[in-house]
């Protein structure tokens, strides 16, 4: 058979709203906290309790509405949906069904260097639950335990058109998305914490059919590589089903990331009719345009803008500006580096390369990072005027990495002074070319490499001080002298 | 006459004078109600002895001003700190909430002393107040009979004169059917009027706090307290509160009064008619302008309560699941079997009945059939409404079609049962203010005529009730409980 098939993806990704308050009561929204610390007879559904919108996350959702270029409704509301589970107080979630407050927007993503519009269907509000502690294994556990404080965290559940193609579409999206939303200011979009999730919807077509395949549900990504490995693996499955003459079930699988496959958690007909119905408890919300207005005026610089400045204004490669431009907190990085260094690609370098190991390696957030932008502009001048070496310098940042202390103190502390005295370094060539005089000899028949060993060899001596570029002229003028 | 006879304003004005003390009047119903409770069996908690503690804080602060030193009742489905708050259910038989409702709260500002947590139908879910999970509340005219519901126990008490006023809520006719049932004056706000802050909803969107007092006098007093905005309640609105008191010697000359044909008619016991009627004929020697007119949509008003209603409630009552708080089920053996023995025990069967009503109007499939379709009734009945009162300042209706029946006489039969909300329904549907106040007596029992107005017109129906009130003796008549 062996048919050529399309892959169709749409992601609906849930992000906690950056609200000082939860979203129907006074109890702070923060993470990390002790359990049911932060809970109150509203968020733990005490009954005659009376939910109110906190208009924070109003506003947030309104610029989020707008960073992604949706229409922002002029009245929505919300609605009730209903399901049993021990972290849902009320029995039911504060939701917004069938008048949410953004829809009809647009992100744009890069494939094959082209831009593609990935359309937004809809973002609503709504309130999140709880969370349950099992002991052990859920299916052994003897007892489990309610924690609420996360119970009434806003919510904003973002969902794109089936719109993606790949599997590395839907992360590029996922990753724009989650950088729009950082850049306005909206969610702190942290995976691990569960500030950002997302479900993936997945299904496949022969090439050049119009009618979209039966399509599957993965719950459970919860980083951007297990987004992409399942988005894979079930379309891989999918694939092979069809072409083993089998159907697709409409159903929801979730992500055994230990095992690295997709498994089945219900299907269509054990889904939960949710029984929605609009909330008598809290009444529509008008919102004006000049609110709107405002919003948009205000709405700070989003992820295309900066891309579009660091090649214009700073001369980066489109493939820098648009890594650098991934986050508010790296932007704001280079930004305050390269206002005061003439070279913005040798900033982009050492962030790319350097920077990006040592936060890979750490598993931190640049925000985390204790380099401040003086001490790396001071560290990049002792290159450029040859106080240390390019690889001297590697060692002086990954100090500055892990203690916080300035290129100075690094320098001095290590004795990492480049030898850069003329008279001192002669007499080290001279010393070498005595020890090895045969690679002398190869040197003079001609064999280019022979320099190189011999380079290494005084750098050796002096443990990698000697400045590499006057090394390197010495040694060719006292060969040639010879 | 004793002390426990007298009306709010009464003991006011007393207290105000030096005559008697805060102490010596709640002294006063905690004898009442010693005589008397054991028949009537209004009350599920009582606390005499806190509201005499803070009767001698009051003596001692004095100033009465407000309703200070003046003992109550409240339905037993109002949260009060500190003070079970069961809806007559075996679900919070012991649940304690550690917050008192914003009427509650009002009425400890204003330093009114708490006797009891009154009988109801079990969550406010039924006519009769044989609903509830703990005992009936008899009928003080007639022991034998229904006190009415949801709000039973309130009208119970007050009618007894257990205490001179209560707060009851009204969802279908809860305050006013009662109130006319035991011949006091019940008060159903304009929805949005009353914070439900605090209060165990049934529906939420119908659901409004109001009073059950001795007379319109007295109703005006309460109301006063509770009405007016809570920012904490989304649903309240934010108007101003007019001074009810003074309003009410405003008199009815002139007022145009209209009585819809169709809430004379079907099933409505002749006597009732007959005391309606002659009581419009009293409005109108006293200088109103009566004429019929019709509400065409009325009819469906009670089968379309009876889906929203239920819908909502669905919903409000999920959260009785064992989890938190409340009744649980300790045999299951896992936590689906948990809510499923938890919700199957401590529900009565009215409370399930509707409970499944209403899952199954929200049910996909039967959504737009049902659900939709009743918000669709409400909107038309609303609008029957408008057109009314686009020409009429007040509509008058009997309150209930017939009088108090006898304890047990529905339990197998809840059509019946809920076709005594009939005359009522409609004003919740609306969202309209509404006053029952009593009219008669047919065979020893008392009757009540239902006055309603456009939204916020509390004042109107007030003044109405008042001129009528001070024109008759209805509402001096009372109970002969043998003590
Ligand atoms: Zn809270």
């Amino acid at each position: 058979m062996g048919h050529e098939y399309e892959t169709v993806i749409g992601l609906e990704v849930h992000v906690e709203l950056h609200t000082k308050s939860k979203i129907f009561c006074a109890c702070p929204n923060e993470f990390g906290a002790e359990p049911n610390t932060h809970v109150c007879p509203i968020c733990a559904g005490f009954p005659g309790m009376l939910p109110v919108l906190n208009k924070e996350a109003v506003e947030l959702s309104i610029k989020a509405g707008l960073a992604l270029n949706c229409h922002i409704a002029e009245v929505c509301k919300f609605d009730r949906k209903n399901y049993f589970y021990p972290d849902l107080p009320k029995a039911y979630q504060i939701s917004q069904f069938a008048m949410p407050i953004c829809q009809q927007g647009y992100l744009e993503i890069d494939v094959d260097g082209a831009p593609k519009r990935i359309g937004i269907h809809r973002a609503h509000m709504e309130e999140d639950a709880g969370k349950l502690i099992h002991q052990g294994a859920i299916t052994e556990t003897l007892y489990t335990l309610v924690d609420l404080n996360r119970s009434g965290v806003p919510l904003l559940e973002i969902v794109s058109e089936p719109d993606m193609r790949s599997a590395e579409e839907a992360r590029d999206y996922l990753e724009k998305l989650r950088a729009v939303l950082l850049f306005a200011g909206v969610s702190d979009c942290k995976m691990e914490e569960g500030s950002l999730r997302c479900d993936a919807n997945v299904s496949i077509r022969p090439l050049g059919e119009k009618k979209l395949g039966t399509r599957t549900e993965i719950k459970n990504l919860n980083s951007f590589r297990s987004l992409e490995r399942a988005i894979e693996y079930e379309v891989n499955r999918q694939k092979e089903r069809l072409e083993d003459g089998g159907t697709i079930i409409q159903e929801t699988l979730t992500w055994d990331e230990e095992k690295q496959v997709t498994r089945s958690l219900r299907s269509k007909e054990e889904a939960h009719d949710y029984r929605y119905f609009p909330d008598p408890d809290l009444v529509p919300i008008h919102i004006s345009r000049d609110w709107v207005e405002a919003l948009r005026r205000n709405l700070p610089e989003m992820p295309d803008q900066a891309r579009e400045r660091l090649m214009k204004e700073q001369g980066l490669p489109a493939y820098d500006a648009a890594i650098i431009s991934l986050s508010p907190d790296y932007l704001a990085f280079f930004d305050a580096c390269a206002a005061r260094y003439s070279n913005a690609k040798v900033v982009s370098n050492w962030m790319m390369v350097e920077l990006n190991r040592l936060l890979n390696l750490h598993n931190m957030n640049i925000s985390e990072c204790k380099i401040n932008s003086n001490d790396f502009i001071l560290m990049l001048n002792y290159i450029d005027n040859g106080t240390i070496s390019g690889k001297m310098a590697k060692n002086v940042f990954e100090e500055m990495f892990a203690t916080g202390s300035s290129p100075d103190k690094i320098i001095q502390e290590k004795g990492m002074v480049q030898i850069s005295d003329e008279k001192a370094l002669l007499q080290l060539v001279r010393k070498v070319l005595e020890e090895n005089p045969e690679v002398v000899r190869d040197y003079k028949n001609g064999k280019e490499k022979a320099l190189g060993f011999l380079v290494g060899q005084i750098m050796k001596v002096t443990k990698g001080q000697a400045n590499p570029g006057l090394v390197n002229k010495i040694l060719k003028e006292t060969l040639t002298e010879e | 006459m004793n002390l426990w006879d007298f009306p709010v304003y009464l003991l006011q004005h007393k207290l105000q004078s030096g005559e008697i003390s805060s102490v010596e009047i709640v002294r006063a119903f905690r004898e009442r109600i010693s005589q008397v409770e054991g028949k009537v069996k209004a009350f599920i908690t009582l606390d005499e002895e806190g509201a005499l503690r803070e009767a001698a804080r009051v003596d001692q602060e004095g100033g009465y001003t407000g309703l200070a030193g003046i003992p109550y009742g409240l339905k037993d489905l109002i949260c009060t700190r500190g003070m079970k708050t069961t809806c007559a259910s075996r679900m919070l038989e012991d649940f304690i909430p550690v917050y008192d409702a914003f009427v509650v709260a009002k009425l400890r500002e204003t330093r009114a002393l708490l006797m009891g947590k009154t009988n109801l139908d079990e969550f406010a879910m039924g006519s009769s107040t044989e609903q509830s999970a703990f005992f009936p509340t008899r009928n003080p005219w007639a022991l034998d009979r229904v006190p009415g519901g949801s709000s039973g126990g309130s009208a119970a008490a007050v009618s007894a004169r257990e205490v001179p006023f209560c707060l009851g809520t009204d969802t279908g006719g809860s305050i006013r059917q009662p109130a006319a049932y035991c011949g006091v004056v019940g008060l159903k706000p304009t929805y949005g009027r009353v914070s439900r802050r605090g209060v165990v909803p049934y529906a939420s969107s119908l659901d409004q706090v109001g009073v059950l007092a001795q007379n319109v006098r007295d109703c005006a007093l309460v109301f006063s307290i509770i009405a007016g905005h809570d920012p904490g309640d989304t649903t309240c609105v934010n108007v101003p509160v007019p001074d009810f008191v003074s309003a009410l010697d405003e008199g009815v000359k002139g007022i145009k009064i209209a009585y819809p044909r169709e809430y004379f008619a079907l099933g409505v016991d002749e006597e009732i008619k007959a005391a309606v009627m002659k009581s419009l004929k009293k409005l109108e020697e006293l200088g109103a302008i009566v004429e019929e007119v019709s509400l065409p949509h009325s009819e469906y008003a009670l089968p379309a309560y009876y889906l929203l209603a239920p819908a909502e409630a669905s919903a409000n009552l999920a959260r009785f699941d064992g989890v938190r708080y409340g009744y649980r089920d300790l045999e299951a053996d896992n936590v689906i079997d948990m809510f499923a023995q938890t919700r199957g025990t401590a529900f009565g069967a009215e409370v399930k009945r509707r409970i499944m009503l209403g899952t199954y109007a929200l049910s996909s499939g039967y959504y737009d059939a049902y659900y939709l379709k009743a918000l669709k009734v409400r909107r038309l009945i609303s609008s029957d409404f408008d057109k009314v009162f686009a020409s009429y300042d007040l509509i008058v209706t009997p309150t209930t079609p017939t009088p108090p029946f006898i304890i047990g006489a529905h339990v197998e039969d809840p059509i019946t049962l809920y076709m005594n909300d009939i005359l009522t329904v409609p004003v919740n549907m609306a969202g309209l203010p509404a006053m029952s106040i009593p009219c008669g007596l047919t065979r020893g029992l008392p009757l009540g005529m239902q006055i309603i107005a456009k939204p916020f017109a509390e004042s109107l129906i007030m003044q109405a009730a008042y001129a009528f009130e001070q024109n008759t003796e209805y509402h001096s008549m009372k109970p002969e409980l043998e003590v």
